[in-house]
Protein backbone atom coordinates (compact mmCIF):
# COMPACT_ATOMS: atom_id res chain seq x y z
CA UNK A 1 0.00 0.00 0.00
CA UNK A 2 2.58 2.62 1.21
CA UNK A 3 4.81 1.47 -1.90
CA UNK A 4 2.13 2.01 -4.28
CA UNK A 5 1.36 5.72 -2.64
CA UNK A 6 5.28 6.43 -2.99
CA UNK A 7 5.28 4.47 -6.30
CA UNK A 8 8.53 2.54 -5.29
CA UNK A 9 8.17 -0.63 -4.93
CA UNK A 10 10.16 -2.58 -1.40
CA UNK A 11 13.33 -3.85 -1.98
CA UNK A 12 12.71 -7.02 0.06
CA UNK A 13 9.45 -7.38 -1.41
CA UNK A 14 11.41 -8.07 -5.07
CA UNK A 15 13.84 -10.33 -3.43
CA UNK A 16 11.55 -12.70 -1.78
CA UNK A 17 9.58 -12.66 -5.12
CA UNK A 18 12.68 -13.50 -7.33
CA UNK A 19 14.31 -16.08 -4.45
CA UNK A 20 10.72 -17.54 -5.05
CA UNK A 21 11.02 -18.61 -8.70
CA UNK A 22 14.97 -19.06 -8.30
CA UNK A 23 14.53 -21.60 -5.61
CA UNK A 24 12.00 -23.44 -7.62
CA UNK A 25 14.66 -24.09 -10.41
CA UNK A 26 17.26 -24.52 -8.13
CA UNK A 27 15.41 -26.99 -6.23
CA UNK A 28 13.72 -29.15 -9.63
CA UNK A 29 17.25 -28.30 -11.59
CA UNK A 30 14.80 -27.34 -14.32
CA UNK A 31 15.41 -24.50 -16.24
CA UNK A 32 12.13 -21.87 -16.62
CA UNK A 33 12.86 -23.31 -20.64
CA UNK A 34 12.60 -25.96 -19.65
CA UNK A 35 9.61 -26.01 -17.43
CA UNK A 36 7.90 -24.09 -20.48
CA UNK A 37 9.06 -27.52 -22.82
CA UNK A 38 6.99 -29.68 -20.16
CA UNK A 39 4.21 -28.11 -20.49
CA UNK A 40 3.67 -28.03 -24.21
CA UNK A 41 5.10 -31.63 -24.04
CA UNK A 42 1.81 -32.12 -21.08
CA UNK A 43 -0.66 -30.12 -23.37
CA UNK A 44 -0.12 -32.39 -26.59
CA UNK A 45 -0.23 -35.69 -24.98
CA UNK A 46 -3.30 -34.78 -22.89
CA UNK A 47 -5.06 -33.28 -26.14
CA UNK A 48 -4.42 -36.98 -27.89
CA UNK A 49 -6.76 -38.24 -25.63
CA UNK A 50 -9.11 -35.50 -24.77
CA UNK A 51 -10.25 -32.33 -26.11
CA UNK A 52 -9.07 -29.42 -24.14
CA UNK A 53 -8.66 -25.74 -24.82
CA UNK A 54 -5.09 -25.31 -24.24
CA UNK A 55 -5.25 -21.72 -23.95
CA UNK A 56 -7.10 -22.35 -20.84
CA UNK A 57 -4.46 -24.78 -19.10
CA UNK A 58 -2.67 -23.74 -16.08
CA UNK A 59 0.35 -25.99 -15.08
CA UNK A 60 2.68 -24.31 -12.10
CA UNK A 61 4.97 -25.47 -10.03
CA UNK A 62 3.61 -25.14 -5.89
CA UNK A 63 5.91 -24.99 -3.22
CA UNK A 64 4.44 -27.02 0.06
CA UNK A 65 7.16 -26.27 3.09
CA UNK A 66 10.29 -27.56 0.77
CA UNK A 67 8.57 -29.96 -1.18
CA UNK A 68 8.02 -29.14 -5.23
CA UNK A 69 5.22 -30.46 -6.85
CA UNK A 70 3.72 -29.87 -10.43
CA UNK A 71 -0.12 -29.04 -10.68
CA UNK A 72 -2.08 -28.83 -13.13
CA UNK A 73 -5.21 -27.36 -13.62
CA UNK A 74 -6.76 -28.72 -17.21
CA UNK A 75 -10.48 -27.39 -17.53
CA UNK A 76 -11.97 -30.26 -19.95
CA UNK A 77 -13.99 -28.72 -22.45
CA UNK A 78 -17.32 -30.54 -22.40
CA UNK A 79 -18.40 -33.72 -24.35
CA UNK A 80 -21.76 -35.01 -23.33
CA UNK A 81 -23.52 -32.38 -25.84
CA UNK A 82 -21.54 -34.34 -29.08
CA UNK A 83 -23.23 -37.28 -27.34
CA UNK A 84 -26.65 -36.48 -26.31
CA UNK A 85 -27.10 -35.54 -30.39
CA UNK B 1 30.06 -38.08 28.02
CA UNK B 2 28.80 -38.44 24.33
CA UNK B 3 29.29 -35.50 22.79
CA UNK B 4 26.61 -33.95 20.20
CA UNK B 5 28.33 -33.04 16.77
CA UNK B 6 27.01 -29.99 15.53
CA UNK B 7 28.13 -28.45 12.14
CA UNK B 8 27.69 -24.98 11.18
CA UNK B 9 27.37 -24.51 6.96
CA UNK B 10 26.00 -21.91 4.58
CA UNK B 11 27.37 -22.63 1.40
CA UNK B 12 28.16 -19.19 0.65
CA UNK B 13 31.48 -17.66 2.44
CA UNK B 14 31.49 -14.69 4.51
CA UNK B 15 28.05 -15.15 6.33
CA UNK B 16 29.44 -15.43 9.87
CA UNK B 17 29.99 -19.00 10.28
CA UNK B 18 33.48 -18.84 12.04
CA UNK B 19 32.09 -16.14 14.39
CA UNK B 20 28.95 -18.44 15.12
CA UNK B 21 31.32 -21.17 15.84
CA UNK B 22 33.47 -19.32 18.28
CA UNK B 23 30.63 -17.97 19.59
CA UNK B 24 27.96 -20.87 20.41
CA UNK B 25 31.10 -23.06 22.06
CA UNK B 26 31.97 -19.92 23.79
CA UNK B 27 28.72 -19.20 25.42
CA UNK B 28 28.02 -23.95 25.69
CA UNK B 29 31.60 -23.54 28.04
CA UNK B 30 30.26 -20.65 29.67
CA UNK B 31 27.08 -22.40 31.04
CA UNK B 32 29.56 -25.13 32.31
CA UNK B 33 29.84 -27.65 29.00
CA UNK B 34 32.89 -29.34 27.55
CA UNK B 35 33.20 -28.19 24.35
CA UNK B 36 35.62 -28.72 21.60
CA UNK B 37 35.34 -26.73 18.16
CA UNK B 38 37.18 -27.54 15.30
CA UNK B 39 38.19 -25.82 12.42
CA UNK B 40 37.02 -27.63 9.42
CA UNK B 41 38.82 -25.02 6.78
CA UNK B 42 41.90 -26.27 5.72
CA UNK B 43 44.45 -24.32 4.32
CA UNK B 44 42.12 -20.98 5.55
CA UNK B 45 42.00 -20.99 9.15
CA UNK B 46 40.16 -18.46 11.40
CA UNK B 47 38.36 -20.06 14.04
CA UNK B 48 41.93 -19.80 15.98
CA UNK B 49 42.06 -15.96 15.59
CA UNK B 50 38.54 -15.71 16.56
CA UNK B 51 38.83 -16.89 19.45
CA UNK B 52 42.10 -15.63 20.06
CA UNK B 53 44.11 -18.65 20.18
CA UNK B 54 46.10 -18.16 17.17
CA UNK B 55 49.67 -18.29 19.27
CA UNK B 56 49.02 -21.44 21.46
CA UNK B 57 49.12 -23.64 17.98
CA UNK B 58 51.48 -26.45 17.72
CA UNK B 59 49.65 -29.25 16.30
CA UNK B 60 46.42 -29.25 14.16
CA UNK B 61 43.93 -30.99 12.50
CA UNK B 62 45.98 -32.55 9.75
CA UNK B 63 48.30 -34.01 12.49
CA UNK B 64 45.89 -35.58 14.13
CA UNK B 65 44.37 -37.07 10.91
CA UNK B 66 47.68 -37.99 9.76
CA UNK B 67 48.83 -39.33 13.31
CA UNK B 68 51.74 -36.85 13.80
CA UNK B 69 50.55 -36.38 16.96
CA UNK B 70 47.81 -37.69 19.56
CA UNK B 71 44.41 -36.08 19.49
CA UNK B 72 44.89 -34.24 23.17
CA UNK B 73 47.94 -32.62 22.22
CA UNK B 74 46.12 -30.98 19.45
CA UNK B 75 43.60 -30.01 21.71
CA UNK B 76 44.24 -26.16 22.72
CA UNK B 77 42.67 -25.19 26.06
CA UNK B 78 41.07 -21.75 26.24
CA UNK B 79 42.40 -19.32 28.29
CA UNK B 80 39.34 -18.35 30.03
CA UNK B 81 36.76 -21.16 29.86
CA UNK B 82 38.88 -24.33 31.26
CA UNK B 83 36.29 -26.61 29.62
CA UNK B 84 36.56 -24.89 25.97
CA UNK B 85 39.18 -26.06 23.55
CA UNK B 86 40.01 -25.63 19.62
CA UNK B 87 41.56 -28.36 17.41
CA UNK B 88 42.61 -25.56 14.81
CA UNK B 89 43.11 -26.70 10.56
CA UNK B 90 46.04 -26.70 8.96
CA UNK B 91 47.06 -23.89 7.13
CA UNK B 92 49.45 -24.78 4.62
CA UNK B 93 47.86 -27.82 3.29
CA UNK B 94 44.29 -28.07 1.43
CA UNK B 95 40.92 -30.16 2.19
CA UNK B 96 41.93 -33.21 0.08
CA UNK B 97 43.79 -33.98 2.83
CA UNK B 98 41.25 -35.55 5.07
CA UNK B 99 38.17 -37.11 3.87
CA UNK B 100 34.67 -37.87 5.46
CA UNK B 101 35.94 -40.96 7.04
CA UNK B 102 38.66 -39.17 8.42
CA UNK B 103 36.06 -36.52 10.45
CA UNK B 104 33.76 -39.62 11.58
CA UNK B 105 36.47 -41.71 13.08
CA UNK B 106 38.03 -38.22 14.90
CA UNK B 107 34.91 -37.17 16.35
CA UNK B 108 33.54 -40.97 17.22
CA UNK B 109 37.32 -40.67 19.68
CA UNK B 110 36.07 -37.17 20.67
CA UNK B 111 32.67 -38.07 21.16
CA UNK B 112 34.04 -39.89 24.76
CA UNK B 113 35.33 -36.68 25.91
CA UNK B 114 33.31 -33.93 25.63
CA UNK B 115 29.73 -33.13 25.98
CA UNK B 116 29.89 -31.02 22.42
CA UNK B 117 31.64 -30.91 18.88
CA UNK B 118 31.31 -27.66 17.18
CA UNK B 119 32.21 -27.77 13.52
CA UNK B 120 33.11 -25.14 11.45
CA UNK B 121 32.53 -25.99 7.92
CA UNK B 122 34.33 -23.99 5.15
CA UNK B 123 32.36 -22.26 2.58
CA UNK B 124 31.29 -24.07 -0.59
CA UNK B 125 29.62 -27.67 -1.20
CA UNK B 126 32.76 -29.42 -1.94
CA UNK B 127 35.05 -31.95 -0.23
CA UNK B 128 35.69 -29.11 2.93
CA UNK B 129 31.83 -29.24 3.08
CA UNK B 130 31.52 -32.83 3.39
CA UNK B 131 34.43 -33.51 5.53
CA UNK B 132 32.43 -30.99 7.98
CA UNK B 133 29.19 -32.74 7.73
CA UNK B 134 30.31 -36.05 7.94
CA UNK B 135 30.07 -36.64 11.58
CA UNK B 136 27.03 -34.03 11.87
CA UNK B 137 24.32 -35.17 13.99
CA UNK B 138 22.86 -31.65 13.36
CA UNK B 139 23.61 -29.12 10.80
CA UNK B 140 22.85 -25.75 11.33
CA UNK B 141 22.69 -23.64 8.25
CA UNK B 142 23.76 -20.08 8.21
CA UNK B 143 22.13 -16.95 6.31
CA UNK B 144 22.26 -13.53 5.71
CA UNK B 145 18.57 -11.92 4.80
CA UNK B 146 20.32 -11.01 1.52
CA UNK B 147 19.74 -13.04 -2.01
CA UNK B 148 22.66 -14.91 -2.66
CA UNK B 149 23.01 -16.03 1.24
CA UNK B 150 19.72 -17.20 0.78
CA UNK B 151 19.73 -19.30 -2.30
CA UNK B 152 23.27 -20.71 -1.14
CA UNK B 153 21.35 -22.01 1.96
CA UNK B 154 19.02 -23.63 0.22
CA UNK B 155 21.22 -25.22 -1.58
CA UNK B 156 23.28 -26.43 1.57
CA UNK B 157 19.88 -27.40 3.23
CA UNK B 158 18.64 -29.70 -0.39
CA UNK B 159 22.11 -31.59 -0.10
CA UNK B 160 21.80 -32.24 3.41
CA UNK B 161 17.95 -33.65 2.89
CA UNK B 162 19.34 -35.84 0.23
CA UNK B 163 22.41 -37.05 2.33
CA UNK B 164 19.79 -38.03 5.08
CA UNK B 165 21.28 -35.23 7.14
CA UNK B 166 18.36 -33.17 7.33
CA UNK B 167 16.40 -31.67 8.99
CA UNK B 168 18.89 -28.43 9.61
CA UNK B 169 18.03 -25.78 12.10
CA UNK B 170 18.27 -22.03 10.42
CA UNK B 171 20.62 -19.26 12.09
CA UNK B 172 19.82 -15.87 10.41
CA UNK B 173 22.50 -13.36 10.90
CA UNK B 174 23.42 -10.21 10.60
CA UNK B 175 19.33 -9.16 10.24
CA UNK B 176 19.08 -5.32 10.69
CA UNK B 177 15.91 -4.42 11.98
CA UNK B 178 15.68 -0.50 10.80
CA UNK B 179 15.89 -2.13 6.81
CA UNK B 180 13.37 -4.49 7.75
CA UNK B 181 11.11 -2.10 9.19
CA UNK B 182 12.07 0.07 5.94
CA UNK B 183 11.21 -2.71 3.67
CA UNK B 184 14.52 -3.23 2.92
CA UNK B 185 15.56 -6.40 3.85
CA UNK B 186 14.08 -9.61 3.74
CA UNK B 187 12.37 -10.39 7.09
CA UNK B 188 13.07 -13.79 9.36
CA UNK B 189 9.36 -14.47 8.02
CA UNK B 190 10.29 -14.26 4.83
CA UNK B 191 13.42 -15.95 4.95
CA UNK B 192 11.73 -18.69 6.60
CA UNK B 193 8.77 -18.98 4.29
CA UNK B 194 11.48 -19.32 1.48
CA UNK B 195 13.65 -22.17 2.68
CA UNK B 196 11.07 -23.79 5.32
CA UNK B 197 12.91 -25.41 7.79
CA UNK B 198 13.06 -24.63 11.66
CA UNK B 199 14.79 -21.51 13.05
CA UNK B 200 17.76 -21.51 16.15
CA UNK B 201 18.42 -18.06 16.20
CA UNK B 202 18.06 -14.91 14.83
CA UNK B 203 21.39 -12.90 15.12
CA UNK B 204 20.65 -8.79 15.00
CA UNK B 205 23.92 -7.20 13.08
CA UNK B 206 26.15 -5.64 15.52
CA UNK B 207 29.28 -3.87 15.55
CA UNK B 208 30.70 -5.27 18.75
CA UNK B 209 30.95 -8.48 16.03
CA UNK B 210 33.82 -6.55 14.59
CA UNK B 211 35.46 -5.12 18.31
CA UNK B 212 35.11 -8.74 19.11
CA UNK B 213 37.43 -10.51 16.47
CA UNK B 214 39.38 -7.65 16.56
CA UNK B 215 40.09 -8.53 19.85
CA UNK B 216 40.17 -12.16 19.71
CA UNK B 217 37.49 -12.29 22.54
CA UNK B 218 33.99 -13.96 21.47
CA UNK B 219 30.88 -11.61 22.54
CA UNK B 220 28.86 -14.39 24.04
CA UNK B 221 30.41 -13.09 27.52
CA UNK B 222 28.88 -9.84 26.74
CA UNK B 223 25.79 -9.81 28.06
CA UNK B 224 25.21 -6.43 26.74
CA UNK B 225 25.78 -6.77 23.16
CA UNK B 226 22.89 -7.92 21.13
CA UNK B 227 24.70 -10.18 18.96
CA UNK B 228 26.57 -11.62 22.42
CA UNK B 229 22.50 -12.51 23.53
CA UNK B 230 21.47 -13.84 20.43
CA UNK B 231 24.95 -16.33 20.62
CA UNK B 232 23.72 -17.33 24.12
CA UNK B 233 20.40 -18.28 22.67
CA UNK B 234 21.39 -20.70 20.54
CA UNK B 235 23.41 -22.52 23.19
CA UNK B 236 20.35 -22.64 25.27
CA UNK B 237 17.81 -24.12 22.80
CA UNK B 238 20.79 -26.22 21.95
CA UNK B 239 20.86 -27.57 25.10
CA UNK B 240 17.38 -28.06 25.18
CA UNK B 241 15.70 -24.94 26.94
CA UNK B 242 12.42 -22.95 25.23
CA UNK B 243 14.00 -19.77 24.43
CA UNK B 244 11.43 -17.18 22.78
CA UNK B 245 12.78 -15.62 19.67
CA UNK B 246 13.06 -12.16 19.77
CA UNK B 247 10.94 -9.69 18.47
CA UNK B 248 12.96 -7.54 15.96
CA UNK B 249 9.83 -6.18 14.31
CA UNK B 250 8.78 -4.19 17.30
CA UNK B 251 8.18 -0.51 16.27
CA UNK B 252 10.39 1.52 18.22
CA UNK B 253 9.19 4.13 20.82
CA UNK B 254 9.27 6.86 17.95
CA UNK B 255 7.42 5.05 15.69
CA UNK B 256 4.97 3.86 18.40
CA UNK B 257 4.26 7.74 19.56
CA UNK B 258 2.89 8.58 16.05
CA UNK B 259 0.59 5.34 16.58
CA UNK B 260 1.71 3.03 13.29
CA UNK B 261 3.93 0.62 12.18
Amino acid sequence: MMSFLFGRKKSANSAKERLQLVLIHDRTDLTPAELEALKDDLIATISRHIDIDPMAVRINMAQEGREQRLVADIPLKSATRKRTR
Amino acid sequence: MTAKVITVASGKGGVGKTTTVANIAVALAARGQKVTCIDGDIGLRNLDVVLGLENRIVYDLVDVIEGRCRLRQAMIRDKRLSELYLIPAAQTRDKTAVSPSDMVRLCDELRTEVDWIIIDSPAGIERGFKNAVAAADRVLVMTNPEVSAVRDADRVIGLLEADGKGPASLIINRLNPTMVKRGDMLSVEDVLDLLAIDLIGIVPEDENVIVASNKGQPLALDDKSKAGQAFQHIARRLLGEKVPFQDFNTPNVFQRLLGRK
